[in-house]
């Protein structure tokens, strides 16, 4: 899969990583229009058959894209990535750009203002490709909840590309973008960054602002990067992160240095913790079985491998299924017709109340999994459950906070394999929402307790599809991700010779004329 | 309107019944900013003007704990002598109310930053003769935020049903309450409206003192919801309770809990049972009307607001704002009584009238106390009530009193033209000097034309002035109000008096 032509065609610039363009703009060996524009053509090429994006925006990029080149041209160097475009979840607030969370609710919508992420990127001087599919309200792992369609994965267009943030990772993998936002609330960073074979960040809790983020579920929700490299993640991470005061749950303090922890990638001397709880039944073999070649190769950069025990994880799913849906049941509240978005009247009523309005805006608005999810969180918060099933659910979720204390006491980091398995295929599991909540097993105690998590591809399973490798760190501890995730993917890059997505089949590609 | 309510004669039915009461006063804060974000709070002004994402509650938008509204909540809780929490929360109480813009209020639900504390107000004693102090006892206080305000349009009554359209503004929307919530008030008998109306009064001068609210009631600032509920003289066990809400006067407060009272009693001597439900109270009629049914079954399922992250003020910083507390208004009130000669029931005038602050500085600029409770509880007061104002926003400012009552006190205007020449300064005339120059009202200053006039009415008055000569001094007055009205108003009627009795004795 050599380039066909010169160093600078098309072809050639969507599959060099957002480091190395951010490189060749700031020595003017190419300029920010030539990058986004060859992005924007790999959308118009192949996004009919992935639909990774909800709204693509080639004029405000394309306009950014020419800031950014006139401010290098002045000598303003913004950051290592100015220049290099990115798609952005759709459940980011843009402004002036639609932002609808997947959601018929929102459909439309057109935020007065910026998410602090938005506003972190233009700084940076980052042009916006457009806005990526997602399950909606990011309730789901598979992105087949949209209510604007599924996403394909580009490994297999009859299978789902992880959820809920389908779209960023799949653009990513699609090569349609460079760098993505995605959002995590239980793992939707970094099950779609498993299934596509891309590297998904969930910092800590708090590490990045959640100002402008639709809320899921407040107490879980982080936003990260999607990327195809380590260090790409390393440096969008560090333009989004930091404190923010518009946020009070954001972290007071400077990020953690995970540039040069992905510069340095080092394992020698690190103590790896194997979460066998949510390492062994349950997972596919292939899975499983690039799980232990990893370890093993960790283990030969001089890391030493041991076991910890985290005997609550287990029940990590279940508390997640409470307080999730419990916040949800909240913060979705506030769709309710009167003020902005879909206002759908009752059919057959005169002059309806402003009840019916809301009921039937709702009853249009809302998908199954939504519905599904608001009527659980309404029914564990009502009065004479709330102790049996929220406030059990919080301790499940302090055990689980104790049992990662205790098991970074002996390690470094904790690793499990990412997803239980690779891609399954688009409504396999749609009218089976336990098998889909099964999911996000392992990812899920990192938003219980609030720690850092990142998943990089570790090769290919059994069936041909890629697999991730999860690492967890302690909270503010991000550049341990980005030390042990750098060494793995240096390691692995050895073996193959090439990155992984190289051995992705190509995609159909629609003939564009500009 | 629908059926009036039958109520039975208040009296009886304080001889049958004891009356418990519950007071929840929300105070709006007087903070720059609102409570969960940057946005003005001022009053008043153009609808929706004063709002961003945060308190439009805009998909994404987050909320951050405004500090100087904790500063002020600590620092009530404090003055209500209240244990402040070293560490609280906020919960969310998820209901849906179109004014509310999260269908969610940001609130304190079992962890409020004050609790156990209580309140001293002074009442006057059963027997009439003197003040005794009930203690109020208050369960908590807690911080949260207030909703926008509808218009509905279009219906005949103002309310929502038949209206043709509604009208939000958000400008309200986020600003900064605090609910003060009392223990059930118990042992006040027929006194019970009495209490209230003074613990809320009570409440108004401390929250005045500490300087956190702007404490006008009738812009809302400062709203009362009272429970009332009865139980048999001589049992023990709390009868079913209604809330009537949002009473917005010191004078309704009083009306309201009454009329409670007395619509309980007819209900239970009926036989009924009362439904327990939220009233409105209507100022006009002097009755409340049945609102919402309220029950037990009321489901806000409040749980921690996970958008804020815990309050925790440290006990330095609440010894710090102890420091801070102004002198208590009881202690206060008794020093400057002291100060100004006033007796119980003049103090109490002053108190009822919510006149201190304005008493002390026209004392300060000039006046005496005397005059200037005179003026200030009388006829500025009087003024206020009529067109429904506030006594501090009747448009005369304690130096303009005091400038007055100088023009008084030196003779160059009787009470009558004072009166005048207040007209003059409410209607934007000027100064008390310059309304008075302007008007031409001036006693006349030399004694010839007051003279001639007393002559004059001596003269025809010989019958009267016979009594005068007889030692009955009383009858003095009808020759002074005859000499008044001789020199068109423009006597000074103390010097009259002289002049009378010079002449006659």
């Amino acid at each position: 899969m050599s380039s066909p032509s010169s160093p600078s065609s098309p072809h050639d610039i969507v599959r060099r990583g957002a480091a190395e363009l951010g490189a060749a703009i700031a020595d003017g060996s190419l300029s920010s229009v030539e990058v986004t524009q060859a992005h924007l053509d790999r959308i118009a090429e192949v996004d009919d058959a992935v639909h990774a994006f909800l709204h693509v925006d080639a004029e405000g990029a394309l306009a950014a894209a020419r800031a950014a080149d006139e401010a290098r041209a002045a000598g303003e160097s913004r950051s290592p990535l100015a220049g290099v475009p990115i798609a952005v979840k759709d459940i980011v607030a843009t402004k002036g750009l639609p932002t609808t969370a997947g959601s018929r609710i929102l459909q439309g919508w057109i935020p007065p203002y910026d998410a602090t992420i938005t506003t972190r990127l233009r700084a940076a001087g980052l042009p916006i490709l457009g806005k990526t599919n997602m399950d909606e309200f990011a309730m789901g792992s598979s992105t087949e909840h949209s209510a604007y369609g599924p996403t394909h994965n580009p490994w297999d267009l009859d299978r789902i590309p992880g959820g809920s943030g389908g779209g960023s990772s799949a653009a990513v993998a699609a090569f349609e973008a460079p760098l993505a936002i995605g959002t995590d609330t239980g793992g939707s960073i970094r099950q779609p960054a498993a299934v596509t074979g891309t590297v998904g960040t969930k910092p800590t809790y708090g590490g990045v602002s959640r100002y402008g983020l639709i809320a899921l579920a407040s107490s879980l929700d982080q936003a990260g990067p999607c990327t195809r490299s380590v260090l790409d993640a390393a440096l969008l991470h560090e333009i989004i992160g930091g404190h923010d005061e518009m946020d009070s749950t954001s972290i007071d303090a400077p990020v953690p240095g995970v540039v040069e922890a992905a510069r340095r990638g080092d394992v020698s001397g690190l103590r790896i913790g194997v979460v066998d709880e949510i390492s062994g039944e349950g997972f596919q073999s292939g899975v499983r079985a690039r799980f232990e070649e990893s370890l093993k190769l960790l283990e030969a950069r001089g890391a030493e491998i041991v076991h910890v025990a985290c005997p609550s994880f287990v029940k990590g799913l279940a508390a997640y299924y409470l307080i999730l849906p419990s916040e949800a049941s909240s913060n979705l509240a506030k769709f309710d017709a009167m003020r902005y978005g879909l206002r759908v009247g009752p059919q057959g009523v005169d002059s309806p109340s402003a009840e019916q309005v809301m009921a039937a805006t709702r009853d249009a608005g809302f998908g199954e999994e939504v519905k599904r999810r608001i009527i659980l969180g309404t029914y564990a918060l009502s009065a004479g459950y709330y102790d049996a099933y929220y406030g059990q659910a919080q301790k499940v979720r302090t055990l689980i906070a104790r049992d990662f204390a205790a098991a970074f006491e002996q390690a470094d980091v904790l690793v499990t394999p990412t997803a239980p398995t690779t891609a399954f295929k688009l409504g396999e599991k749609l009218e089976d929402p336990m098998a889909m909540y099964l999911n996000d097993v392992a990812t899920i105690p990192a938003n219980l307790a609030g720690v850092p998590g990142m998943s990089i591809p570790n090769g290919l399973a059994e069936d041909g599809l890629p697999s991730g490798f999860q690492i967890l760190a302690p909270a503010t501890r991000d550049d341990r991700l980005y030390e042990v995730g750098a060494a793995l993917e240096a390691a692995l890059l050895e073996q193959w010779g090439a990155p992984i997505l190289d051995q992705a089949p190509a995609l159909p590609v629609r003939e564009v004329t500009r | 309107m629908s059926v009036l309510d039958a109520v039975v004669d208040y009296d009886d039915a304080i001889a049958r019944y004891d009356p418990v009461m519950g007071l929840e006063v929300h105070v709006e804060l007087n903070t720059e900013t609102k409570m969960f974000c940057g946005c003005a709070t001022g009053f008043g002004a153009e609808p929706n003007s004063q709002v961003c994402p945060v308190c439009l509650g805009l998909p994404g938008a987050l909320p951050v704990v405004n500090a100087a509204a904790v500063k002020s909540a600590i620092r009530i809780g404090l003055a209500l002598n209240c244990s402040i929490a070293p560490w609280c929360r906020f919960a969310r109480k998820n209901y849906f109310y179109p004014d509310m813009t999260k269908n969610f209020q940001t609130s304190q639900y079992d962890e409020p930053i004050a609790f156990d504390g209580y309140l001293d107000v002074e009442i006057p004693t059963a027997n009439g003769d003197g003040t005794e102090i009930f203690r109020v006892e208050i369960e908590r206080a807690h911080m949260e935020e207030d909703s926008g305000k509808s218009l509905h349009v279009g219906g005949s009554t103002g309310r929502i049903q038949g209206a043709e359209y509604s009208l939000v503004d958000y400008n309200r929307a986020g600003v900064p309450l605090i609910e003060i919530v009392t223990r059930p008030v118990r042992g006040a008998g027929e006194r019970a409206p009495e209490v209230a109306k003074a613990y809320v009064a009570a409440l108004r001068d401390l929250l005045k003192a500490l300087g956190v609210s702007d404490v006008r009631m009738e812009q809302g600032s400062v709203r009362c919801d009272a429970n009332v509920s009865l139980m048999p003289r001589g049992e023990d066990e709390l009868g079913t309770r209604t809330e009537t809400k949002n009473v917005n006067s010191l004078r309704s407060i009083e009306r309201a809990i009454r009329y409670e009272i007395s619509r309980h009693a007819a209900v239970l001597d009926s036989g009924a049972a009362i439904q327990q439900e939220t009233r409105h109270w209507h100022e006009d009629t002097g009755v409340t009307t049945s609102g919402r049914p309220k029950s037990d079954a009321d489901d806000y399922r409040y749980f921690p607001e996970p958008d804020l992250v815990p309050v925790a003020p440290s006990s330095e910083y609440v010894e710090q704002l102890r420091g801070t507390l102004p002198e208590p208004p009881d202690q206060r009130r008794k020093r400057l009584q002291k100060d100004w000669g006033y007796t119980d029931l003049e103090m109490r005038d002053v108190l009822n009238a919510g006149a201190t602050e304005l008493i002390e500085q026209t004392v300060a600029d000039g006046a005496s106390p005397a005059a200037a409770r005179k003026w200030w509880t009388g006829e500025i007061s009087r003024r206020a009530n009529a067109e429904g104002r506030a006594i501090d926003d009747s448009g005369v400012t304690p130096a303009h009193i005091a400038e007055l009552s100088g023009l008084v006190a030196s003779g160059r205007l009787n009470d009558a033209m004072a009166r005048q020449v207040l007209d003059g300064v409410l209607a934007g005339e000027g100064t008390p000097t310059q309304v008075a120059d302007a008007r031409g009202l001036a006693l006349a200053q030399d004694d010839g034309a007051l003279e001639a006039a007393v002559d004059k009415v001596i003269a025809a008055n010989e019958a009267v002035a016979a009594k005068v000569r007889e030692g009955k001094l009383n009858a003095a007055g009808a020759l002074i109000g005859g000499v008044m009205k001789e020199m068109r108003g423009q006597a000074d009627a103390a010097r009259a008096r002289e002049l009378i009795l010079a002449r006659l004795t």
